[in-house]
């Protein structure tokens, strides 16, 4: 009996152990997976917790429940991979044996990464909505707020999710408009990078929203700390920010268990081939998900589609096959612009976020780019298919792992992307 | 897109001045993107050039303030007076790689 072990029950890690169950010789593949907390969260929901929108039972269920039939669940912790002896290392004291691994531990917040961030202001005029605990304490705080100056923050790219801190302020402006806040609120978005649109074609159509709503924006700020006695973020090159509520997404980095192994570069994302996801430290060791070193962006939808294309991938090395399933990138993100209504991207390594329908072309019903209630309601029915069909490893009807240009209009100077593989 | 002539050479930019081919590029290229930020490029400029142009070719992407600490082995103060105001987007100007950029 061959043993497959998958690291991380979360969305990638879940949805691999229900696609392997499937394809695997029950007789001849023993599958294990292994997660240090039993709760699974369904993270977009965090977004909407600090405003009330969705509420704890929205976004936890036992992950347990996830894990199809067949598959062995484990709860530990795991101290270490040691990939010379295809053996795992749980904190423990057991050992187990592996023939092949897939890492899908995911990345975390590390606010303890930026000098002062989790003083004492942190859970008090200092936020983050990355996690089940932020989102439910932010939650507090909005509760109480009178107004002031409401800070949305990026520590450092790359994050999990990169369109949610700018979802964060668009639905807090709805939000305080709703409470007759807004006049007395100061939104101000603060950024890493050159802009809150970097991309050509999305901030030509994009560019707007955040003046037209009032947000001011400050770029270039690469944050040295937070001054917790002024309530200040203060940025290497000597600028300061006030705040007196400070929403921030702090440094994400891959799980330390990951660095322990030696398996990491310097976030703890694992390096792999980008469209095989296999690791480039040894043959049997596959990584997917937030834990790799791909450039597309974390996101639930990306885990979704490279478990398509390593499921496939997986199948071919056992049949000492060449890897011939290419991933090419592909994400598919709805942002949330308030007041009932929201953007949809779609992209992939080589083509950015561009205007037209989605799926079906002219016929949609979601618009790329555009601003509709449609897409709004695509972002809401999500967490009845996440919960529902997508852990489960079913195929959503008419999206591919592959990204389609049917439907998408290509601006002047827009090259569509050769197909990979 | 927009051209631009340096020394005889013909390079294609993007709307904010990045290069969009990076055959284009070379280290009078260079000297040129970095007077106009204001930079004379120095042996210290260069070792982050170069420390750029290896990583992208590894990573396919320019590298952000932790990998230029932790791997590049070039700390974040010394970026800011090397290329003051925003480190990463002059360097990776100058070095012909594209804009550090989010998904949208």
């Amino acid at each position: 009996m061959k043993q497959l072990l998958i690291l991380g029950a979360g969305t990638a890690g879940t949805i691999m152990a229900n696609h392997l169950r499937r394809r695997l010789d029950r007789d001849e593949w023993k599958i294990s997976i292994i997660d240090k907390e039993g709760d699974h969260y369904y993270q977009p929901g965090f977004l909407f917790m600090p405003f009330g929108i969705y509420s704890e039972k929205d976004v936890v269920k036992p992950k347990r429940k996830f894990v199809g039939n067949g598959v062995e669940y484990l709860e530990a912790t795991v101290e270490r991979v040691l990939p010379e002896e295809n053996r795992v290392a749980l904190e423990d004291g057991r050992t187990l044996d592996f023939d092949l691994l897939i890492i899908a531990t995911g990345t975390e917040p590390c606010p303890d990464e930026v000098e002062g961030m989790t003083g004492p202001d942190w859970g008090d005029r200092v936020h983050q909505f990355y996690t089940f605990e932020g989102a439910r304490s932010l939650r507090s705080s909005m509760r109480r707020w009178e107004g002031g100056r409401l800070v949305v923050h990026v520590c450092e790219m790359p994050i999990k999710c990169p369109v949610a801190p700018l979802e964060f302020a668009f639905l807090a402006d709805s939000w305080l408009k709703d409470r007759g806040l807004r006049e007395k609120t100061e939104i101000v978005y603060v950024t890493p990078l050159s802009g809150a649109f970097t991309k050509p074609v999305a901030s030509g159509i994009l560019g707007h929203l955040l003046e037209d709503k009032g947000i001011k924006v400050v770029t270039d700020f690469n944050i040295g700390s937070v001054d917790n006695e002024n309530h200040k973020i203060v940025s290497w090159d000597e600028r300061e920010v006030p705040y007196d509520l400070l929403v921030t997404v702090p440094p994400n980095m891959g799980d330390p268990m990951i660095e322990r192994s030696g398996l990491g570069d310097e976030m703890n994302f694992v390096p792999v081939d980008k469209h095989t996801l296999q690791s480039k430290a040894r043959d049997n060791i596959f990584v997917i998900g937030d834990a790799t070193d791909v450039p597309t962006s974390k996101a639930g939808s990306v885990a979704h589609f490279e478990a398509e294309v390593l499921t496939e991938n997986i199948l071919s090395f056992i049949r000492n096959e060449p890897l011939e399933e290419k991933f090419d990138g592909h994400a598919n993100c709805f942002i949330e612009s308030g007041g009932g209504k929201g953007f949809l991207l779609d992209f992939n390594y080589e083509l950015e976020p561009v205007p037209g329908k989605f799926p079906l072309p002219l016929v949609g019903p979601m618009s790329l780019l555009g601003e509709s209630r449609m897409n709004h309601f695509g972002k809401m029915a999500f967490k009845h298919v996440y919960w529902n069909m997508l852990l489960q490893g079913r195929p959503i009807p008419l999206v591919g792992h592959r990204m389609s240009m049917s439907g998408k209009k290509l601006p002047e100077g827009v090259e569509a992307p050769a197909p990979v593989g | 897109m927009p051209e631009k002539t340096i020394n005889g050479t013909t390079i294609t930019v993007d709307d904010d001045g990045f290069m969009t081919d990076h055959s284009q590029w070379n280290r009078e290229v260079a000297a040129a993107l970095a007077e106009e930020e204001e930079v004379t490029l120095s042996d210290a400029h260069w070792k982050v050039l170069d420390f750029i142009a290896s990583d992208f070719a590894e990573k396919g992407k320019v590298p952000g303030m932790r990998r230029m600490n932790k791997v590049g082995g070039i700390p974040t103060k010394e970026l800011y007076t090397l290329f003051p105001g925003g480190p990463i987007k002059k360097a990776a100007k100058i070095a012909g790689y594209p804009k550090p950029a989010s998904c949208v």
